[in-house]
């Protein structure tokens, strides 16, 4: 009974839109929008072939190649920046105004410098993500609870053991909010990087469809990135559950006081 | 019940947050300026020493010129009002919308949970992908431009207004209540305090987002504003044309997440833990 209740809740409205959508579009024919089935059957005709070795699995696997770069090198410059004083004053405005450039402008400039390749791809993925887990990591590093990096100072604790049993952990939840941001700025860098420079990939294939006018084709695409999106987004909270248990345990422990 | 207490005072903000700058150290600044300049003698060192061609990275001090050309030219500032009147507009429409959006919702438990699986599903979609769309629908315009802004910012501040009204106070609620207390006077007394400062973060956020999704349209599409001149730029070879246009960018960029920050410290200045909401 409980699950079926939580079933309707998840799906209820989803239904409801749907039904609205093909409600709506059901007499007119207008060109713009697509009816559910037309969309459906576009969906299953464009993207269950050979597009999804052509174009989506390339997209994906420089998706990931890139978030994955961006959030170990931000993570490893974020330690060093966070837990060395003068570095932290000497970069800081420099960081500021490079988080501050809206990514996107860097796609024409990294086309310049190392022409329409994959690498150039994957290095506009990583110059947009790497900003938000870089920061997140610094403040994080500085917010360290100072009797704790007393405590460990006290017992000997150095080195590598220091940052995997203190810095790391008491740094975890910003870092975590930091990668959130960093992976919807990655497809979004995706998209555009193949929209602008390309001749394969999802977002070339998006913006074919709609200089086509194949509308149906083109809708299909958009539900495709936001499938895409949905499933990073499972992902990411499914990983942040299992990485940060400790420190969601604590707060209902702290809420429920 | 303190929260309740609190709001009282919100109207007259507390003069508490000019005491911070004076104690900084000016070491600190010295160091950041000493970080600007190495960062621009390297990047003035490394086309000239020849690491990378200078047809494609020119030198710092080239690019700064054609800043400096570009704050003389008429055309510079058109498009820079294009772009910052579509992230005005786009921003306040988000803002407004996710407002009323999330109050209603968030006040509601039956309306969150009905909700909550579209707002997830329609959260993550990238508002790139609406770009042909956009294009479809609007061409070559501002309103494309406005489209994607808009998109993507609600929901920066929707998440946060929900997470601001989730988290309004037991007690302080009861006790609105009993002292009989409408529905509007708790929401006006007790919700919107409790919820200010989420919705600042909210805005502070969806700021930058509208301004990269103003450039993006730009960028893409092609509307007008900066992002087109700087996709006109590379087109035309004007290279350090172009890069001068990324820095203003980047210079808008500092410049807005500065207001913004000014900004939620006089809203909140009565608030004791500005920062805090920033982590979770």
């Amino acid at each position: 009974m409980r699950f079926l209740k939580t079933l309707g809740y998840v799906l209820a409205l989803p239904l409801i839109l749907v039904a609205i959508w093909w409600a709506s579009t059901l007499g007119e024919t207008n060109f713009f929008v697509p009816t559910p089935a037309l969309l459906a059957e576009a969906f299953a005709e464009t993207w269950f072939g050979e597009r999804i070795v052509s174009d989506v699995l390339p997209s994906i696997g420089r998706l990931v190649v890139g978030v994955v770069s961006a959030i170990i090198i931000g993570i490893v410059a974020g330690l060093l920046i966070g837990s060395i004083k003068w570095l932290r004053d000497l970069t800081e405005p420099v960081l500021e105004f490079f988080r501050a450039i809206p990514p996107p402008v860097l796609v024409p400039v990294l086309m310049l410098l190392m022409g329409i390749t994959d690498g150039m791809k994957v290095a506009v993925i990583i110059s947009g993500c790497v900003w938000p887990v870089l920061l997140n990591t610094i403040e994080g590093v500085r917010a360290i609870d100072g009797v704790l990096s007393d405590s460990a100072h006290t017992y000997g604790i150095h080195g590598w053991a220091r940052i995997k049993y203190l810095v790391l952990p008491s740094a975890g939840p910003q870092i975590m909010a930091g990668i959130r941001q960093c992976l919807s700025i990655g497809l979004i860098l995706m998209v555009i990087s193949e929209m602008f420079a390309s001749s394969s990939g999802l977002g070339f294939t998006i913006v074919q469809f709609q200089r086509s006018f194949a509308i149906p084709q083109m809708w299909s695409g958009i539900v495709v990135l936001g499938l895409i999106g949905v499933a990073l987004s499972f992902i990411f909270q499914w990983t942040e559950r299992r990485v940060l248990r400790w420190y969601h345990g604590l707060r209902e422990v702290e809420n429920a006081v | 019940m303190t929260q309740g207490a609190v709001t009282t005072n919100s109207a007259a903000p507390i003069p508490r947050g000019r005491k911070q700058p004076a104690r900084k150290l000016p070491v600190k600044q010295l160091l950041g300026l000493a970080g600007i300049v190495g960062f621009l003698l390297l990047w003035e060192l490394i086309p000239r020493v020849g690491l990378v061609e200078p047809r494609f990275l020119p030198p710092a001090s080239e690019v700064i010129a054609a800043l400096i050309t570009d704050f003389g030219l008429a055309a510079f500032w058109v498009a820079v009002g294009e772009t910052m009147l579509a992230w005005a507009i786009g921003l306040v429409m988000a803002i407004v919308l996710a407002v009323v959006l999330g109050f209603i919702i968030g006040s509601s438990m039956f309306l969150r949970k009905f909700t909550n699986s579209t707002v997830e599903f329609l959260r993550p979609i990238p508002s790139v992908a609406l770009i042909p769309l956009a294009v479809l629908l609007f061409g070559v315009k501002i309103e494309s431009t406005l489209m994607l802004v808009v998109y993507a910012s609600f929901w920066q501040v929707f998440i946060q207004v929900l997470y601001g009204v989730a988290d309004v106070d037991n007690v302080a609620m009861q006790t609105a209540k009993s002292y009989g207390l409408g529905t509007m006077a708790r929401v006006r007394h007790v919700v919107f305090p409790t919820a200010l400062p989420y919705l600042m973060t909210g805005i502070r956020l969806a700021a930058s987002v509208a301004l990269i999704l103003a450039i993006t349209a730009e960028l893409v599409i092609g509307s007008p504003g900066l992002g087109r001149e700087i996709a006109l730029a590379q087109a035309g070879g004007a290279i350090s044309g172009m890069y001068a246009l990324v820095l203003a960018t980047g210079l808008i960029g500092v410049v807005i997440n500065l207001v913004m920050r000014f900004i939620e410290r006089k809203t909140l200045s009565w608030h004791s833990s500005i920062r805090s909401e920033v982590i979770v």
